[in-house]
C-alpha cells in the first residue's frame, strides 16, 4: 500500500509547527496505525531525519496513552476503538491522512503529536477521589449496591483519559471526561457522602484551567473510544444544581 | 560472600505477619513529616504505596515515566482479583489461597510471603470497594465471584474484562487525594536512570526528565521501586510497550540481588504475530478455553482453511494429551503443548506460528448467542486486530511472553539487599514462585503497596528520624548524575545505522527462541554467544536522533535495550544454572517419559538470587533455601 | 468574569432557561399572529393594542426583554469563551454523527439576532413610537410588507434559521436541566423536533398565504 501521510511536526512546545509530507510505500494492510508510524520512523531514522513522536504504550486500547486527529477525527474513522486498533485496512491505498495533534488550550502540544495531557490529572485532583484511608474501611458486603446502580456505574468508570472528547468536542469541553468521574461516585453510595463538594471543586478546576464550556453537541459521545454516554453530563449538571441549591 | 538473611518472623504460619505488626517499630507523626519516600512507578504497587504513606503522613515523592499516574501497566489486567473471602461459602479460606499458589507456583515460592499475601487479600478488596471500584455485583446488591483457572473455588472478583484498570484507577484516585493534600508529590514523564546510596544505604535517585530531557536529583530516606516487570525483554509481549526492566537493572548493578531472573511466565491466548512490524501481541483472556477447542491438522504443513479440514483430520492435542483437564490445563502446560505442536509441524496461518482455537462446537451446542455475550467483546477485539469473524473462522492464537516471576530479591520486608531499598509488586520475585495463577498479580501488587509496605518502611524509618533531610549537592548525587549523562551521551555518540527497535527486536527474537517456553543447555549456550555479539554491535552501530535535552524517545527506547542485554545475559545464567523444569522453566533435559515437567526438589529448592559483581564479571549467585513446613511438597500433574 | 456569568454549568442553566422561556413566548406570538390570516383586521389590531398597553403586559415586555438580552448575552460569552479554548484549529476536520446544528448555534442565533432587528425596526419600535408608523393599524402595515418579494424572502429564510436553531435548542436545554433517560429524552427529542417544524411553519405559512392568496 502506498500512503499520503501529512502530518504534524512540531520541534517543541515553542515553535510554530508545519505539516510535513511523507510519501510512504511500506504500508501493509495489515499494519495498526501506530504500527504504520514505527514503520515510517524507522525508515525516517535510517535515513537521518528526526522520527514523528507520540505517546503510545498499551497498544491494545485500554492505557489511554495514544491519541491523534486523523482526517478530521480522534482515533479515525472507525467508532468505538482507540488509534493503536485502527487497522490500515480502513484505509485506500494512495488515500491522503492528514494526522494532527489533539488540539485545546488545556492540551499544549509538547512535540510532534505529543501532547500534555495532566490538565485531566489536575481535575481529577481537585475532587475524583473518595476520602477513605487505608485500613478504614468495612467489609466489602457491609454496604450492599444495587446491581443496576453497580452496572451504570461500570459503565461511567471505563473512560481511559485520552481526551479525545476535548479533541472532538468543538468547544474543547471537558465535560464528558468529568461527569464520567461525578457520575461513577454519584452512583455509589460509598462516593454519595462527598458528593456535593465533589462536582463543585471539580467543575470549578476544569473551568479554571481553561477547557471550553458545553454545548451539547454530542461530539465527545460519538468520538470516544469507549462510548462513555451523554446521560453522564446530565447526571453531572444535576449534581452540580443539588449541590448549589442544597 | 553475603548471606541472605530473608528475616521470615519464627511464629507459626499464621502468626507471623501479626506478631510482626505489633511489633515493628514506629514512627510518631512528628517526625513522618520529616521522613521522604520516593517511589517509582504508579501502578497497583507504586500508587497504593504512595497514596497509603502519604495517609500516613510522610512526604512522598511518586514517579512514573507516563505521561501520567492513570497509564501505569497494572491498567492492562483482564480477568480479576483474588481473595479469601469465602462470599460463595464454598470452602474456602486465607490457607487455602495461600495453598493454590504455593502449588501454583510449583513449590519455588516463599512460605511466609505467599500466606502474607493471601492473609491481606481481603484487605485489599474490601479497601477497593470502599474506594469505589466498581466490581461486578449479583442482583443481592453483594459482590460477585467467579472461577480461575487451576482452583477449584470461586475466589475472583472481577469488573467485567477491565479489573485491572477499575483497580488500579481505584489507587489513582486515592493517590489523586495524597496529591491534592500536599502529602504526594507526582512527578509523571521521569525516567528512574540511576540510584543514589550514601553510606550503604539507597537515598535519591537520578531522573531524566523526558520532555525536557534535564538530569534531575532527588533525595528521600527511603526509595521503593514499583516498577513492574521485563516480560518486554521478548520484544513482542503482552505488555505495554514502553514497560521496562531499567529502574530494576540500574539498582541490580548497585547492589540490590535479582532472584529467579528466569522465571518469565508464557500466556497460551494470545494473538499471534501477523506482520513484521508488530511491536506487541494482545492477549485473549484466558476465559475463551472454557468453551473453544484447541486443535491443529493432523496432517503436517496442511494449508487448507480450517473449516475445510474435516473432523478425523484434526488433532485436538490438549484433549489428547491431558484427558482429565483437557483445554483447560494451566498456561504453562497450555503454552507448551502449543508450541510442540508448531515445532513439529504442525502449525497454522502463512508463518505456521499459530494454533486454532475453535468455538464451532460450542456455538453449535449453546448457539450464538450465548457465545455472544460471554465473549463478545473479546470477539469483536479478535476481529478489530485480524479482521477474521471467529463466529464464522477459528480463532488462531499463539502464546506471548507475559508476566516475570523473577524481579529484585527481597526479604520478609519487602527490602532489597540494599538498606533502605523497597521492591513491590511485579519487581521483586516473592510471592508467585515459578508460576504465577490468573488473578493473583493484582492481589499481590495491592498488597504490598496498600498493606505491606507501609508498615515495614516504618520499622527501617524508625531508625532515620535523626537523619535530616539529604541534599542533592552531595558528591554521591553528583557522580550518579555524571555517570548518567555520560552513559546517555555515550549512547547518542555512537551514531551508527539501526535504530534502538531493531535491536530490541532481535533480542527478542533470540531469547524467545532459545530462553523462551522451553530451554535446553545446548540452546541457552548458543544464545549467551548471540547476545554478546548483538550487544557489541548495538554499542557500534546504534542510532538515535536529536539530542539529550529535549523529547527524545529514541534515546528513551536505547537506554532500555541497554539495559535489556545485560539482563537477557543473566536469564540465560539463571536458566543454565537451573537444570530443573519447575512451573514456566522447562529445561528439555529434565522432564519425564511423556514429555511432562520433571521438578529436582533435592538440588533446586532455592531461590537463586544473583549479584552483580561488575562490568563483564561473573555474576554471584547466592542461594536462599526454601523450606516448607506448613505444606507437603507434591507433584504437579493434569493427566 | 467567570465570577459573575457562572461556573460552565451555571451559564448552561442560564442559556437554557432564558432559552426555554423565549420558546415559550413564540408560541404567544405565533397565536397572535394567526389572527392575521382572518379577512377582518379587528382582532388583529386589538390583539397588538392589548400587547402595546396592557399594564401587565408592559411588565412582561421587560422581563421577556431581559430574556433576549441573557440570552445573547451568555450565549456570546459562552462562545468567546469557547473559541478561546482552542486557540490553535485543526486542519481537517470531520462533521461527526452528532446534533448538526449544535455546531452552528452561534451562526444561526446572529442571522436570528439580526432579523430580530429588523422585526424591531419594521414592529416594535414603531409600537414604542421610536419609529415613525401607524401604530393603530398594525394589521395593514404586515400586509403592505409581506407585499414585498424581498422582505417576505428574508422573513422565510429566517424561519428556516430558528427552526434549525430549536432543532437543537429544545433538546439541548433538558440535557442541561439534566434530564437525559433512555425512555424519555427520545419523546423530549420528538417533542422539539414537531416544535421547531410546526411553530416556524406556523410563523412563515402567515406570509405566504398573504402574498399569494390576500
Amino acid at each position: 500500500m502506498n500512503i499520503k501521510l501529512k502530518i504534524w511536526r512540531q520541534k517543541n512546545a515553542e515553535s510554530k509547527g508545519a505539516f510535513v509530507k511523507y510519501d510512504f510505500d511500506g504500508v501493509s494492510p495489515e499494519m495498526s496505525f501506530l504500527e504504520m508510524l514505527d514503520a515510517l520512523n524507522k525508515k525516517l531514522i535510517e535515513e537521518g531525519d528526526e522520527p514523528v513522536a507520540f505517546d503510545h504504550d498499551c497498544r491494545e486500547g485500554i492505557c489511554g496513552t495514544c491519541g491523534m486527529y486523523i482526517n478530521g477525527r480522534p482515533h479515525g474513522s472507525v467508532q468505538g476503538i482507540t488509534t493503536c486498533h485502527l487497522s490500515m485496512r480502513k484505509f485506500k491505498n494512495r488515500a491522503t491522512i492528514y494526522v494532527e495533534p489533539w488540539r485545546a488550550k488545556p492540551f499544549p502540544v509538547i512535540k510532534d503529536l505529543i501532547v500534555d495531557r495532566s490538565a485531566f490529572d489536575k481535575i481529577m485532583t481537585a475532587g475524583g477521589f473518595i476520602s477513605t484511608n487505608v485500613g478504614s474501611a468495612p467489609d466489602a458486603h457491609a454496604i450492599p449496591v444495587v446491581k443496576e446502580k453497580a452496572d451504570i456505574a461500570f459503565d461511567s468508570t471505563i473512560c481511559i483519559g485520552c481526551g479525545a472528547c476535548v479533541a472532538a468536542c468543538k468547544n474543547a469541553s471537558a465535560m464528558l471526561f468529568l461527569s464520567a468521574k461525578v457520575s461513577q461516585y454519584a452512583l455509589l453510595p460509598q462516593g454519595r457522602v462527598e458528593a456535593k463538594e465533589r462536582v463543585q471543586a471539580m467543575v470549578l478546576k476544569m473551568d479554571e484551567l481553561g477547557f471550553g464550556n458545553c454545548t451539547n453537541t454530542g461530539a465527545c459521545e460519538a468520538e470516544c473510544p469507549k462510548n462513555i454516554s451523554l446521560s453522564n453530563i446530565a447526571r453531572m449538571n444535576r449534581e452540580f444544581y443539588k449541590a448549589k441549591i442544597t | 560472600m553475603t548471606i541472605l538473611n530473608s528475616k521470615i518472623p519464627e511464629d507459626s504460619l499464621a502468626e507471623k505477619w501479626a506478631k510482626y505488626k505489633a511489633s515493628a517499630k514506629l514512627v510518631n507523626p512528628a517526625n513522618k513529616k520529616k521522613l521522604d519516600i520516593i517511589v517509582v512507578g504508579t501502578g497497583l504497587a507504586g500508587a497504593g504505596a504512595a497514596s497509603a504513606l502519604g495517609e500516613l503522613g510522610y512526604n512522598v515523592k511518586n514517579f512514573c515515566f507516563q505521561d501520567t499516574p492513570r497509564r501505569a501497566h497494572s491498567v492492562a489486567a483482564q480477568g480479576g482479583i483474588n481473595a479469601a473471602k469465602n462470599y460463595k461459602n464454598d470452602g474456602d479460606s486465607i490457607y487455602r489461597l495461600f495453598y493454590d499458589m504455593i502449588k501454583g507456583g510449583d513449590y519455588r515460592a516463599r512460605e511466609a510471603n505467599v500466606y502474607r499475601a493471601a492473609e491481606v487479600s481481603n484487605d485489599v478488596i474490601d479497601h477497593f470497594t470502599a474506594l469505589g471500584v466498581p466490581f461486578a455485583r449479583d442482583y443481592g446488591g453483594n459482590l460477585d465471584n467467579r472461577s480461575f483457572g487451576g482452583v477449584q473455588v470461586s475466589r475472583t472478583f472481577y469488573a467485567k474484562g477491565q479489573t485491572g484498570q477499575q483497580c488500579l484507577l481505584g489507587t489513582y484516585s486515592s493517590l489523586n487525594r495524597q496529591i491534592s493534600k500536599g502529602m504526594v508529590k507526582m512527578f509523571p514523564r521521569r525516567e528512574m536512570l540511576e540510584l543514589v546510596i550514601i553510606d550503604g544505604k539507597a537515598r535519591g535517585i537520578i531522573t531524566r526528565n523526558l520532555i525536557t530531557g534535564k538530569i534531575e536529583r532527588y533525595s528521600a530516606h527511603a526509595v521503593v521501586l514499583a516498577t513492574g516487570g521485563y516480560g518486554t525483554i521478548y520484544y513482542l509481549s503482552t505488555l505495554a510497550v514502553n514497560s521496562n526492566p531499567s529502574a530494576a537493572w540500574k539498582v541490580h548493578k548497585k547492589g540490590a540481588f535479582f532472584a529467579n531472573p528466569s522465571f518469565v511466565q508464557i500466556h497460551p491466548t494470545s494473538i499471534p504475530q501477523l506482520n513484521d512490524y508488530q511491536a506487541k501481541l494482545t492477549l485473549m483472556s484466558e476465559s475463551l478455553r472454557n468453551d473453544g477447542r484447541i486443535w491443529v491438522p493432523k496432517k503436517k504443513g496442511d494449508k487448507r482453511p480450517p473449516n475445510e479440514i474435516p473432523e478425523e483430520e484434526r488433532d485436538y492435542y490438549l484433549e489428547r494429551r491431558y484427558p482429565a483437564f483437557g483445554n483447560l490445563v494451566p498456561r504453562d502446560v497450555a503454552s507448551r503443548a502449543a508450541k510442540e505442536r508448531c515445532d513439529a509441524g504442525y502449525g497454522v496461518g502463512d508463518t505456521g506460528l499459530a494454533v486454532n482455537l475453535d468455538f464451532k462446537d460450542a456455538i453449535k451446542t449453546q448457539g450464538k448467542k450465548a457465545i455472544e455475550d460471554k465473549y463478545g467483546n473479546l470477539f469483536e477485539m479478535y476481529e478489530t486486530i485480524t479482521g477474521i469473524n471467529p463466529y464464522e473462522k477459528p480463532m488462531r492464537i499463539y502464546p506471548a511472553g507475559h508476566y516475570t516471576m523473577g524481579g529484585l530479591w527481597v526479604d520478609y520486608e519487602l527490602m532489597t539487599t540494599i538498606q533502605g531499598l523497597y521492591a513491590i509488586g511485579e519487581s521483586n520475585f516473592s510471592d508467585h514462585g515459578a508460576n504465577r495463577l490468573g488473578a493473583s498479580s493484582l492481589m499481590q501488587a495491592s498488597g504490598d503497596g496498600y498493606f505491606i509496605l507501609p508498615y515495614t518502611i516504618g520499622d527501617y524509618l524508625a531508625d532515620e528520624i535523626r537523619t535530616p533531610r539529604i541534599s542533592t549537592d552531595l558528591k554521591e548525587f553528583e557522580e550518579a548524575e555524571k555517570a548518567v549523562k555520560e552513559r546517555l551521551e555515550k549512547l547518542i555518540l555512537i551514531n551508527g545505522k539501526q535504530t534502538a527497535s531493531s535491536f530490541h527486536k532481535r533480542l527478542g527474537k533470540i531469547m524467545w527462541d532459545y530462553c523462551g517456553m522451553t530451554r535446553n543447555e545446548k540452546g541457552l549456550k548458543k544464545v549467551a554467544e548471540k547476545i554478546k555479539e548483538l550487544k557489541e554491535e548495538f554499542w557500534s552501530d546504534l542510532k538515535i536522533p536529536g539530542e539529550l535535552y529535549e523529547v527524545n524517545q529514541e534515546l528513551e527506547k536505547a537506554g532500555r535495550v541497554a539495559d535489556y542485554f545485560e539482563l537477557a545475559n543473566l536469564m540465560v545464567i539463571d536458566a543454565l544454572n537451573r537444570t530443573e523444569s519447575c512451573g514456566a522453566h522447562f529445561r528439555e533435559e529434565s522432564q519425564t517419559p511423556e514429555g511432562e515437567a520433571k521438578r529436582d526438589d533435592k538440588n533446586f529448592a532455592y531461590v537463586a538470587a544473583w549479584e552483580y559483581t561488575g562490568e563483564n564479571k561473573p555474576h554471584q549467585l547466592h542461594k536462599e533455601k526454601l523450606e516448607f513446613e506448613f505444606v507437603e511438597v507434591k507433584e504437579r500433574t493434569y493427566k | 468574569m467567570r465570577r459573575f456569568f457562572g461556573s460552565s454549568v451555571t451559564k448552561k442553566l442560564v442559556m437554557a432557561l432564558a432559552g426555554l422561556f423565549l420558546i415559550a413566548f413564540l408560541i404567544v406570538h405565533l397565536t397572535i399572529n394567526l389572527f392575521l390570516l382572518s379577512d377582518d383586521p379587528d382582532p388583529f389590531n386589538k390583539a397588538a393594542h392589548f400587547m402595546a398597553s396592557n399594564p401587565l403586559i408592559k411588565i412582561f415586555e421587560v422581563v421577556l426583554m431581559g430574556g433576549f438580552l441573557i440570552h445573547i448575552i451568555w450565549g456570546v460569552i459562552l462562545q468567546i469563551q469557547n473559541w478561546i479554548a482552542r486557540p490553535k484549529r485543526y486542519k481537517v476536520t470531520y462533521p461527526s454523527q452528532t446534533s448538526f446544528f449544535s455546531k452552528y448555534m452561534i451562526y444561526l442565533g446572529i442571522i436570528i439576532l439580526i432579523f430580530l432587528f429588523l422585526h424591531f425596526l419594521n414592529f416594535y419600535f414603531v409600537k414604542l413610537g421610536l419609529v415613525e408608523g401607524d401604530h393603530e393599524n398594525f394589521y395593514e402595515m404586515v400586509y403592505d410588507l409581506f407585499k414585498i418579494p424581498l422582505y417576505l424572502i428574508i422573513y422565510l429564510v429566517s424561519f428556516i434559521i430558528l427552526a434549525f436553531h430549536l432543532h437543537h435548542g429544545f433538546q439541548s436545554a433538558f440535557q442541561t436541566f439534566g434530564i437525559n433517560h433512555k425512555k424519555y429524552t427520545p419523546v423530549i427529542k420528538a417533542i422539539g423536533l414537531i416544535y421547531s417544524l410546526v411553530v416556524p411553519a406556523g410563523f412563515s405559512i402567515i406570509p405566504i398565504i398573504i402574498y399569494f392568496f390576500k
